[in-house]
């Protein structure tokens, strides 16, 4: 009984021992240069989260689709298809590097350069266990929303500079849907914020070791998602890239490697999405103890990405009216009620307790 | 001056586009995203068949119908083989009457799926497009027993049918049909039920009473503008005056009606179709036609309800062993006259929807 408690303690503390042990190879633990070394170690990890993640997602989102469509999906290459991404991805690699001929070149280059950046930077703040946030900062729900909504610039870039007039109409979507839908979003983090006093999200996953936030704040939680999938211009928001009616929006003269690294953007904001819901609002790495905490917390991410999966093959593309109705006049309104119940909830329980 | 006003942008749709329908192609002129004025064009798919018709004899030219809607291949077999037949005066055998039904009713199940799909997918409802893609399949494979195809069929003969179904059709168009109502219920489930899908169907693309008679709209679209026309009824050909069916209409007048009569379509043709199984003869498929057909001097016209509206043929012979002039009145081409006065003033999405519902199948468009 105690080495397997031993041995779970080990399990669960395992990436903060080995931390821990080359920060050790240093005369000075914590001098300049192992901080600086172990800054560039956790920034490898996450660009290894970012790809990894974006691999296994896309064959999962093809697979997701065979299921609810009643086929099989990819199963030729590997077993059961797993290979599929890769022999994607290489021949991406292989396809010409078109350039429109009256593109703005810098800006059509530089776009899915800093979309692919986002999830790296925005991942970099989660917790992934018990201080396993690979940059701890007080600041992080802030710094995560205002990070990920950098991308609205890049749809806006790409719409632009591809001289095209399907991406620029996908560009403008992109900037109307992006702006609107981030203030529910950021205003549904809030009860949260306000209950827990802090925006860190180390201390936002400590205060749910009783009892997750969805079940404090289920409005928010369904906010959050609705805001979340319509940042991410995923089904039933994905007007910015709608193929039947914009061809591919802001992508559409991109080829290549540097489609696919929107792609693999659009899959690491995913992810990063995700793992900001379940760190918030399904209480992160908490979870009953026989498990690691990182893994809790990776299951989480993975069931909020099957239910984004899940909604986008089933449901049809909203129309672009209604989408600009649900943001300012249902979500905005829900989500300011929200701030209001949670405040006099936290009042009245402040009474109660008589402090 | 106005200063929410933007400039112009002409926005050229297709004919390689996702979402235009075969090799359709329209400039849109759009005011931000509204669109101010549409203009088709058409051609892409043009293959002169009124013209190809003239070199070829009768029985010739009963393949090339197929390639019209080739949605709904069996009617306009249907339809050429009976101008042909009233041309010549010719009885054809009960079964051969019974078996056309079957077919066309089967064609009209097909199409209508095809309609649905492409409706969700035209709006991203991915699921929704293959489960109705999935059940057209058993269609296609009861065509496939019996004639060899799946698309073109080419099943039928001027006299009659050209192949009587194998054993193993009977049972799989048993199934089908007991099948059918539990499809329409899941096409609902997760398509037509849906918040979404409503929000973008109803009320868009207004198509009033008065606006589709003087645009001589027909068949669903007519229908769910609230008139009550269907050739079927209005002038009953082959032995459909025998069937105990209703002529499904709505009077929404918007794209939701225009997609979901055909649901009601399938409701009746399914009915028609248990009739003719029950009622079927057992006898000869094919009329005794001379070997070499040579229809007397004259002209015919022959209409019939095919699945996107009313499709006719007119004849004029010459006495000769081919047709002196052919003349197809396709049913989606007229009926897509509407697209531009209807689509008008509405966003790029719903230009969208509103050619979806129309059903337009470009082969019938072109020729």
């Amino acid at each position: 009984m105690e080495t397997l408690k031993y041995l779970m303690e080990t399990l669960n503390n395992l990436f903060l021992i080995i931390a821990e042990f080359i920060r050790g190879l240093f005369a000075d633990p914590h001098s300049v240069w192992a901080n600086l070394t172990m800054n560039v170690i956790n920034f490898i990890i996450v660009v290894i989260i970012v790809v990894l993640a974006a691999l296994i997602l896309i064959l999962l989102e093809r697979k997701v689709a065979g299921w609810t469509s009643q086929r099989p999906g990819p199963n030729r290459l590997g077993p059961r298809g797993w290979f599929q991404t890769i022999a994607d991805a290489l021949k991406l690699m292989g396809k010409e590097d078109v350039t429109p001929a009256g593109a703005d070149k810098f800006i059509f280059k530089i776009a899915p350069m800093i979309i692919f950046c986002l999830p790296m930077m925005t991942l970099a703040v989660i917790p992934y266990g018990r201080g396993m946030a690979p940059i701890d900062i007080d600041l992080g729900i802030f710094y995560f929303v205002a990070i990920s909504s950098i991308s609205t610039l890049c749809f806006l870039m790409a719409g632009w500079g591809s001289n095209n007039k399907y991406s620029l109409l996908g560009g403008m979507r992109a900037v109307a849907q992006m702006i609107s839908y981030e203030i529910p979003l950021l205003f549904s983090l809030l009860g949260v914020v306000m209950i827990t006093q802090s925006f860190n999200l180390g201390v936002i996953v400590e205060a749910q070791d009783t009892i997750p936030f969805i079940v404090l704040q289920p409005i928010a939680f369904v906010i959050f998602m609705i805001a979340g999938l319509a940042e991410l211009n995923r089904a039933p928001f994905d007007l910015v890239e709608a193929d039947q009616e914009v061809v591919a929006g802001p992508f559409t003269e991109y080829t290549g490697l540097r489609w696919g690294l929107f792609f693999l953007g659009e899959y690491g904001n995913m992810t990063a999405m995700s793992a900001l819901a379940a760190t918030v609002f399904l209480g992160g790495w908490q979870g009953p103890g026989f498990l690691p905490g990182y893994v809790w917390f990776f299951m989480k991410v993975g069931v909020m990405i099957f239910i984004m999966m899940w909604v986008r093959w089933t449901f049809p593309r909203i129309r672009i009216d209604h989408l600009m109705h649900l943001a300012w006049k249902v979500l905005l309104p829900l989500s300011i009620v929200n701030i209001l119940l949670t405040g006099l909830g936290i009042y009245i329980y402040r009474f109660v307790m008589g402090g | 001056m106005s200063i929410d006003k933007t400039q112009e942008l002409v926005l050229n749709m297709g004919p390689q586009h996702p979402s235009m329908h075969g090799l359709f192609r329209m400039v849109v002129h759009l005011e931000g995203e509204t669109v101010t004025h549409i203009d088709p064009k058409l051609g892409y798919l043009h293959r002169g068949m009124e013209k190809l018709a003239e070199s070829r004899t009768y029985s010739q030219f009963i393949p090339y119908t197929d390639r019209l809607d080739y949605l709904a291949s069996p009617h306009n077999n249907w339809a050429y083989v009976q101008a042909v037949e009233k041309l010549m005066g010719v009885e054809i055998p009960e079964r051969a009457e019974y078996l056309r039904i079957i077919f066309g009713e089967l064609a009209r199940i097909a199409s209508h799926q095809v309609c649905i799909a492409s409706t969700a997918l035209d709006m991203a409802g991915w699921s929704a497009w293959s489960y109705a893609f999935r059940d057209r399949e058993r269609i296609c494979d009861m065509y496939e027993m019996t004639a060899g195809s799946r698309l073109t069929v080419n099943i039928m003969r001027i006299g009659g049918m050209s192949a009587e179904p194998p054993e193993e059709f009977w049972p799989a168009l048993q199934s089908f049909l007991d099948d059918t109502p539990e499809m329409l219920e899941e096409y609902y489930g997760i398509f037509f039920g849906n918040e979404i899908a409503m929000g973008r169907l109803k009320n868009v693309g207004i198509l009033t009473k008065e606006m589709a008679e003087n645009l001589s709209i027909t068949g669903p679209v007519l229908r769910a503008s609230g008139v009550d026309f269907d050739v079927r009824k209005a002038e009953p050909y082959s032995i459909y005056d025998r069937f105990d069916f209703k002529v499904p209409v709505r009077t929404g007048c918007d794209s939701y009606d225009r997609t979901i009569i055909r649901m009601d379509e399938i409701v009746e043709s399914i009915k028609i179709i248990k009739q003719a199984v029950r009622d079927i003869p057992g006898g000869p498929i094919m009329a005794k036609v001379p070997k070499v057909i040579k229809p007397p001097v004259g002209e015919v016209y022959h209409r019939v309800e095919n699945p996107k509206g009313e499709l006719g043929f007119y004849i004029v012979s010459d006495g000769t062993t081919k047709p002196s002039r052919l003349r197809i009145r396709p049913a989606t081409f007229i009926n897509l006259q509407m697209l531009p006065i209807v689509a008008k003033g509405w966003k790029i999405q719903d230009v969208v929807a509103i050619f979806a519902t129309l059903d337009a199948v470009l082969g019938e468009v072109d020729k």
